[in-house]
C-alpha cells in the first residue's frame, strides 16, 4: 500500500492522556463477559471428564433431565457431523466425541433456571468411561510405546516411521553446519524444557448466547476477537456466518487465550436445544483446565562462537506438546531461535507432538519464550567460557537492516542494536551486586502481525469525531485510537469517542492479537480520518466555491492552500459539520485493509536476581525492559506492555508451571498452585521506549504487546547461574530445583 | 441446608450435636465458604457462630493471659495495641493468612479447625502453650491446642463439640517468639514448612524452649529435641547446628507439588535456625 512514509512531528502522538475506559473500569461500571444477562435467561454448566484419555461408552442424561428447572442437556450429538480441518478440531474440544481426551474434557453441558439447579444436574448425568493409556510429557508421547492419541491426525510433512503422536515436522536452515562449527573456538550443545503456562488472564471465560432454530442468534461474550469467534461458532454449529451477531464485553485480559473459543458454542447448542437465552462462565479451575495454555517444550541447542564473539553456527531441535490436536507453535520457536542474530550457519527441526492435555492456544508471542529460553542461555554460555560481555557480544551479532534472517528474508529496518546500547548505558547495568546475587541479559524478538482489518469514523453535528474499531480494547488501544484520530484531525483528544463495534456494524477484524490493533486499527483510522478530511476540505471549497485541490486540512480547520486559492477565513470541522445536512449529508471515512508493513520488535532485558542459598528462592531485585515501539502512541501504555510482560515472563520462568499426576489429572488447577507472581513478589519494572519508526505505519507504529515475554526466561535463567553458578536447564526455576543444584554443586 | 444463627456456644453445640447430616460451624468462612462453593463439603446443618456475644472481643485476663473470640478476624489481632507486644510470634503467624481481604474475615480458631498441618496460626499458638475452651454437651472443657489436630483435615472435636475461645498464657518477663513460613512467592500461598519457636532468657541463655514445625508431618508438631537444643545456650553456632539437625530428624513431609520431601527436610532446619534468632533478639528485647 501506497502511504507517506512516517510523520515525524506531532501535536497529540507521544501525550499521556487518561484512557477513556479508564473510570468505568476502576469505578465497577464497565460490563465484563459475567456482567451480561437478558431476560428468560439460562445458566449453563459444563460435565467434564475427571479421566486423561478414556472412550466415552455412554451418557445417560435422563435423571439430570427429569430435575426440575433443567431444560435442556447437550451432548456432542447435538453438533453436526462432517466437520474437517481445525473446524472439526475446534468442535472436537468444545465437546468431546468418541473420546475425552485429556483431564477436564467437556462431555456433556446442561441449562437450567439456575446456576445451582444446573450444578447438581451435572451430577446426575451418567457417563461410562472405559480409561485408557495416557501421556502428557512431549518425549514420553514421542517414545516408541506411547498410547495413540489420535490416529492418521499427522499432517504431509511428517516422515514415515515417527510416532502418531508426532503430527507436524519442520525443518528450516542455510549454510553449512559442520563449516560453522569448526571455525568456532567454543562449541556449546545443551538440552532444555520448559513446562506449559496459562495467561492467567484474571477474567474467566464468559458468554451469553441466544439462538434460535432459524439459526439467526446473539452472542455477547468476553473474547479478543469477535469474528473469530463468529466464524469458530458458526463452523461448529452449521450455520450461515452472518446469521450471528456477535458482541465483545470489555475485557479482563487474554494475552492470546482468548482468540479461539471453549464455552461459546456450547452455550449456543444449550440456546437452541431450549430455545431461550443460557449464560456460561468458567471457573477458575475451568479455566486452568479447559482452555488453552501453552505448549511445553524440549529442546536441543549447539552453538558455536569465535574467542572474539562472532557466533559462527547454530543448531536447534524443538519438540512441543499443544495438547491433544495439533497447533503447537513450534513453527514460530524455529523461525525465532536465532532470530536476534546474523548467523551464515543455522538449521532448525521441530517437532508438533500431541499428547492428552487441553488443547493449546496463543500466549503472548507463543513459541517464542521457550526458544528463546534456549537459546540465550546457551549464548550466555558462550561469552561466560569466553570471558566476553554478553551486551558487546549481542551487539557484535545483532542484526540490522539489511541482515538476512535466520528465518530467511531480509530484515527491513530494526531496533535490536538500540535497544542493547540503551541496556548497556543504563544505570542499572553498572549496580554492583552483593552476595547471591546476579545479572542476566538476554534479547528477544516478535515479527508482529497485520492482519484483516476494517475501521470508520463519523463526523458528529458539533465536529466531535466518532471512531468504530472491531479490535476489542485489552492494553489502552482506546486511548492510543483516539490519539491517532486526533492527530489525523488535528481535534482534541477529548472529542474523539472511540467504540468497539460487533460483527455486524464492520467487515471482518481479526483479534487483537499478533500486536496488531495499534499498528492495523491505527492505520485504518489514519487512513479512514484523512478520507473525512478530504470530504471536510470538499464542502469548505464548495462553500467558498474554489476548488478542493486548492483548499488543506489544517488544526482541525479547512483553509486555502496558499494566496492563490483566494481569501477564506478557516472553517473549523464544528462549522463544517454544523451544516453537513444540507451541504451534502453526513461525513464519515472508512478503511479496509489487510497492511502488511507490520515492523518487528526487539528488546533487550537486564535483571538483577538474588538467591536464598538456603532455600534456593530467587528475589527480583532490579528489571530493566528496553524495546523498540517504532513510535509510542501512548507512551504510558506501551511501559505497561513492556512491564506485563516482563512480568508474565517473571511467573514463567520462576513458579508457573502445568502439574500432572501419575494419573494424567492438572494437580494445581487454582491459582493457590499455580503460581503467577503477586504485586509484592515484583519490583517496579523499569522502561526505556526505543523508536525506530516502522516505515509500513504512517506514524511508524510498530506492536509492542509480545516481544516483552520473549527475553525474560533467559535473561532470569542467566542470573541466576551468575548468581549460583549453575546452569539452570528445566523451568520452573522452583526453589526446590534450584536448591537441589546449589546442593549439587556444594 | 440450614443455616442457624445461635445465641451461645451452648446453642450451638445443641444443635450441632442433634444433626444428621455433615455440619460445619461458620466464623470467617474463608475455608468452609470455600470448600462449599467448589463442592467439596455441602454441609446440611452451617452454624454461624458470629452473632454469640463475646466472639468478637480480644479481652487481656486478670494474670496477663489473653482471651480472644472465636470470630476475631486477623486484622483485628494485628492491629490490636497489645497482643503483638506479647505474642508477635502468634500475630505475624496469623497476619501471613491471605490477602488484606481474607484478613477481614479469616480467625486464628478457624484456621485451628480446618485441620491442615500447613495452618500458619497454629505453630505459634503451640509454641506459646495456647488452649481452647470446648463446648459440647457435657459443658465447657480445656484442650491444648496442641491437642486438637489429629491429622490432615482432622481435629478431635467430638460430635456437637465447638471451640468457644482461644485462651494464650500470660507472657511474663524476657520472653519472646517468632514464626516464620516458606513459600516460593511474597504472600498469598500455603506454608511450604512453617516455624515457630517461642523462648525465655536469663540474660543471654535461654532458660525456656519450645520449637514447633508445621507442613512436614500430618500435623503440626512441637519438636521436643528441637527445645533441648537450645535450652541453657547462648543460640551460638553450635546450638543453632543443633536446632537444625534436630529440626530435620523431626521432619516426615510428604513429596507433592508444592515441595519435596528433601527439600521441606532441608528448609526446615533453615526457618528453625532464622525464627530462633528472631525469638531470641525479641527476648532480649533488642528487636520488636
Amino acid at each position: 500500500m501506497a502511504l507517506d512514509g512516517p510523520k515525524q512531528d506531532f501535536k497529540y502522538i507521544g501525550t499521556r492522556p487518561e484512557r477513556p475506559d479508564g473510570w468505568d473500569k476502576v469505578t465497577g461500571k464497565a460490563r465484563f463477559g459475567a456482567d451480561f444477562s437478558m431476560p428468560g435467561m439460562l445458566h449453563g454448566a459444563i460435565l467434564r471428564s475427571p479421566h486423561a484419555h478414556a472412550k466415552i461408552i455412554k451418557i445417560d442424561a435422563t435423571k439430570a433431565l427429569a430435575l426440575k428447572g433443567v431444560k435442556a442437556v447437550v451432548t456432542r450429538a447435538d453438533f453436526p457431523e462432517g466437520l474437517e480441518g481445525e473446524d472439526w478440531n475446534i468442535q472436537e474440544n468444545v465437546m468431546a466425541g468418541e473420546k475425552a481426551l485429556y483431564d477436564g474434557h467437556a462431555v456433556a453441558a446442561v441449562a437450567a433456571t439456575s446456576q445451582l439447579i444446573a450444578r447438581d444436574a451435572l451430577k446426575l448425568i451418567e457417563v461410562e468411561y472405559e480409561v485408557l493409556p495416557h501421556v502428557t510429557d512431549v518425549d514420553k508421547a514421542m517414545a516408541e510405546d506411547a498410547p495413540v492419541i489420535r490416529e492418521g491426525a499427522a499432517d504431509y510433512s511428517v516422515p514415515e516411521g515417527m510416532h502418531p503422536n508426532v503430527v507436524r515436522y519442520m525443518e528450516s536452515g542455510r549454510g553449512d553446519l559442520e563449516k560453522g562449527f569448526a571455525e568456532a573456538d567454543l562449541v556449546i550443545e545443551e538440552s532444555f524444557t520448559t513446562e506449559a503456562a496459562h495467561q492467567g488472564y484474571i477474567e474467566p471465560h464468559a458468554c451469553v448466547a441466544n439462538l434460535g432454530a432459524d439459526g439467526k442468534g446473539d452472542l455477547w461474550c468476553c473474547t479478543q476477537g469477535h469474528w473469530f469467534v463468529r466464524q469458530m461458532c458458526t463452523a461448529v454449529l452449521g450455520l450461515e456466518a452472518t446469521q450471528l451477531r456477535v458482541t465483545p464485553s470489555e475485557i479482563g485480559g487474554g494475552f492470546g487465550g482468548k482468540t479461539t473459543v471453549f464455552i461459546d458454542p456450547v452455550a449456543l447448542a444449550l440456546s437452541r436445544k431450549a430455545g431461550r437465552p443460557v449464560k456460561l462462565v468458567m471457573s477458575r479451575s475451568e479455566v486452568l483446565r479447559a482452555t488453552g495454555p501453552t505448549a511445553s517444550a524440549s529442546m536441543d541447542i549447539k552453538m558455536g562462537m569465535t574467542k572474539e564473539g562472532k557466533i559462527t553456527a547454530a543448531s536447534g531441535t524443538f519438540r512441543m506438546q499443544g495438547g491433544a490436536f495439533p497447533g503447537a507453535p513450534v513453527d514460530v520457536t524455529t523461525m525465532l531461535a536465532f532470530a536476534n542474530y546474523d548467523i551464515e550457519h543455522v538449521h532448525h527441526v521441530g517437532y508438533d507432538v500431541m499428547t492428552n492435555r487441553p488443547k493449546q492456544a496463543a500466549y503472548r508471542a507463543p513459541g517464542a519464550p521457550m526458544g528463546a529460553f534456549a537459546t540465550e542461555s546457551v549464548l550466555d554460555e558462550l561469552c561466560r567460557g569466553l570471558g566476553l560481555d554478553p551486551i558487546e557480544t549481542r551487539l557484535k551479532n545483532a542484526v540490522k537492516e539489511g541482515t538476512p534472517a535466520t528465518f530467511g528474508p531480509k530484515f527491513p529496518p530494526v531496533g535490536l542494536i538500540e535497544t542493547l546500547e540503551e541496556a548497556r548505558a543504563h544505570p542499572n547495568y553498572s549496580v554492583k551486586l552483593g552476595p547471591n546475587q546476579g545479572r542476566g541479559v538476554a534479547s528477544g524478538y516478535w515479527m508482529n502481525w497485520g492482519g484483516e482489518t476494517s475501521a470508520s469514523v463519523a463526523i458528529g453535528d458539533d465536529g466531535s469525531v466518532q471512531v468504530s474499531i472491531g479490535t476489542v480494547d485489552i492494553g489502552g488501544s482506546r486511548a492510543s485510537m483516539a490519539l491517532m484520530a486526533a492527530e489525523a484531525f488535528g481535534i482534541p483528544y477529548e472529542n474523539v469517542r472511540v467504540s468497539i463495534a460487533d460483527t455486524g456494524s464492520l467487515g471482518i477484524n481479526e483479534p487483537t492479537h499478533g500486536s496488531r490493533a495499534t499498528f492495523a486499527s491505527g492505520l485504518a483510522i489514519i487512513e479512514a480520518s484523512r478520507e473525512a478530511t478530504r470530504k471536510l476540505c470538499q464542502r469548505a471549497a464548495d462553500k467558498w466555491g474554489i476548488d478542493a485541490d486548492a483548499v488543506t486540512w489544517e488544526d482541525g480547520c479547512a483553509k486555502p492552500s496558499g494566496p492563490n486559492a483566494g481569501e477564506f477565513d478557516p472553517l473549523t470541522i464544528a462549522e463544517i459539520a454544523a451544516e453537513m445536512g444540507s451541504t451534502g449529508g453526513p461525513i464519515s471515512g472508512h478503511h479496509e485493509s489487510t497492511p502488511d508493513g507490520f515492523g518487528g520488535s526487539f528488546g533487550t532485558h537486564v535483571v538483577d536476581v538474588e538467591v536464598d542459598p538456603e532455600t534456593g528462592r530467587t528475589t527480583i531485585l532490579r528489571y530493566l525492559v528496553v524495546q523498540d515501539a517504532g513510535k509510542a502512541i501512548h507512551p504510558a501504555y506501551v511501559e505497561g506492555q513492556f512491564q506485563g510482560g516482563a512480568v508474565q515472563g517473571i511467573g514463567w520462568t520462576l513458579n508457573e508451571e502445568y502439574i500432572y499426576g501419575e494419573d494424567g489429572r492438572l494437580q494445581n488447577p487454582i491459582f493457590l498452585d499455580y503460581r503467577v507472581p503477586v504485586a509484592s513478589d515484583l519490583p517496579m519494572i523499569d522502561t526505556v521506549i526505543v523508536e525506530v519508526p516502522n516505515p509500513g505505519h504512517p506514524y511508524g507504529v510498530r506492536g509492542v504487546g509480545e516481544t516483552g515475554i520473549t527475553p525474560p526466561l533467559p535473561a532470569i535463567a542467566n542470573a541466576v547461574r551468575d548468581a549460583i553458578g549453575v546452569r539452570m536447564k528445566k523451568l520452573p526455576l522452583t526453589p526446590p530445583r534450584v536448591l537441589a543444584a546449589i546442593k549439587a554443586r556444594d | 441446608m440450614q443455616y442457624h444463627t445461635p445465641p451461645s456456644f451452648e446453642e450451638a453445640s445443641r444443635i450441632a450435636a442433634s444433626a444428621s447430616g455433615t455440619t460445619r460451624f461458620l466464623a470467617g468462612g474463608t475455608d468452609v465458604l470455600v470448600q462449599l462453593r467448589s463442592d467439596l463439603v455441602t454441609p446440611d446443618d452451617l452454624i454461624d457462630v458470629k452473632h454469640i456475644p463475646g466472639v468478637k472481643e480480644i479481652a487481656r485476663q486478670e494474670d496477663g493471659g489473653w482471651r480472644i473470640g472465636v470470630a476475631v478476624a486477623g486484622a483485628e489481632m494485628t492491629e490490636h495495641p497489645d497482643l503483638g507486644r506479647d505474642w508477635p510470634g502468634i500475630v505475624e503467624g496469623m497476619d501471613l493468612i491471605g490477602s488484606t481481604q481474607i484478613q477481614g474475615r479469616a480467625t486464628l480458631v478457624g484456621n485451628l479447625c480446618n485441620g491442615s498441618p500447613a495452618a500458619d496460626g497454629v505453630p505459634a499458638l503451640v509454641a506459646a502453650g495456647a488452649s481452647v475452651t470446648v463446648t459440647g454437651p457435657n459443658g465447657a472443657r480445656d484442650v491444648a491446642v496442641a491437642d486438637i489436630p489429629t491429622g490432615p483435615g482432622k481435629t478431635c472435636l467430638e460430635k456437637g463439640e465447638v471451640i468457644s475461645a482461644l485462651n494464650i498464657p500470660a507472657r511474663g518477663e524476657n520472653g519472646g517468639d517468632a514464626y516464620l513460613r516458606f513459600i516460593p512467592r511474597t504472600e498469598m500461598d500455603i506454608a511450604v514448612v512453617g516455624c515457630a519457636v517461642n523462648l525465655r532468657v536469663d540474660g543471654d541463655t535461654i532458660t525456656e524452649a519450645r520449637v514447633v514445625l508445621g507442613a512436614v508431618a500430618p500435623t503440626i508438631r512441637a519438636v521436643q529435641a528441637c527445645a533441648d537444643a537450645l535450652i541453657g545456650t547462648t543460640l551460638d553456632d553450635a546450638a543453632l547446628e543443633a536446632l537444625d539437625k534436630a529440626a530435620r530428624a523431626a521432619c516426615e513431609p510428604i513429596d507433592d507439588k508444592r515441595g519435596t520431601v528433601e527439600f521441606r527436610t532441608d528448609v526446615a532446619g533453615v526457618l528453625a535456625r532464622r525464627a530462633a534468632k528472631i525469638a531470641y533478639a525479641r527476648a532480649k528485647g533488642e528487636q520488636s
